[in-house]
């Protein structure tokens, strides 16, 4: 079982400078949603950007997790566009 | 023992993920999907009326065992085209919305009110495939 405040915690803790806005969408701590912003994002595919989130949650996505739905957004760096 | 059936399985799926232009893995069939998830990649796959391939693997535990072996991606449905993973549900749906999907498939984004795949009814686009299931 993990319920959001873990599933948030554990995120932006590996990913430093991280967002995650994470719900439990069917209310049965067993089905998650993700919505991730971090830096880290910048310049990989949209697969590499959910395998840095499914790494976070090895063996556990299907598992005790049963479902974690994630949207990942890259997070501008301040002055990147100067 | 064991590792040679393992292997044999990982061979046979990664000739199906070679030899399927498209090929959907899920739980169930697209005529009747056991997930919600799986659900809406077929109802995706099938308003955008490209033909795919779709294995079900719910059959067999090690078939979604060797699946995440070859491919590194923990859940199902995993969508590949021309042998690479595109991703799960949430990438196809992603991907669908901002037209990059059909773009990947090589088909025209539909247009007009059918914009919620999740509505749409399955169509004969899809070729289930059986997995030679032969370990016992």
């Amino acid at each position: 079982m993990a319920d959001v405040n873990e599933i948030k915690t554990r995120i932006e803790a590996a990913l430093p400078g991280a967002t995650a806005d994470v719900i439990d969408t069917a209310g049965d701590s067993n089905h998650f949603r993700a919505e991730v912003t971090a830096p880290q994002f910048a310049g990989l595919t949209r697969i590499q950007q959910h395998r840095m989130i499914n790494e976070i949650f090895d063996g556990e996505l299907g598992g005790s997790i049963h479902a974690l739905s994630i949207k990942t957004q890259v997070q501008e760096t301040e002055g990147a566009a100067q | 023992m064991s590792d040679a059936i393992s292997n044999e399985l990982r061979d046979h799926l990664a000739k199906l993920i070679d030899e399927n232009e498209v090929i959907l893995f899920m739980k169930g069939t697209p005529e009747g999907p056991a997930c919600g998830f799986s659900a809406r990649s077929v109802a995706v796959l099938n308003s955008l009326g490209k033909r795919y391939a779709a294995v079900d693997i719910l059959p067999d535990p090690r078939i979604r065992e060797e699946l995440t072996a070859i491919s590194e991606w923990p859940t199902i449905p995993q969508l590949f085209v021309d042998g690479e993973l595109i991703g799960g549900c949430d990438i196809m749906m992603e991907m669908y919305e901002t037209g990059e999907l059909a773009e990947t498939l090589g088909v025209e984004q539909p247009t007009g009110d059918q914009d919620d795949p999740a509505q749409a009814q399955a169509t004969p686009q899809s070729q289930g495939l059986q997995l030679e299931n032969n370990l016992e």
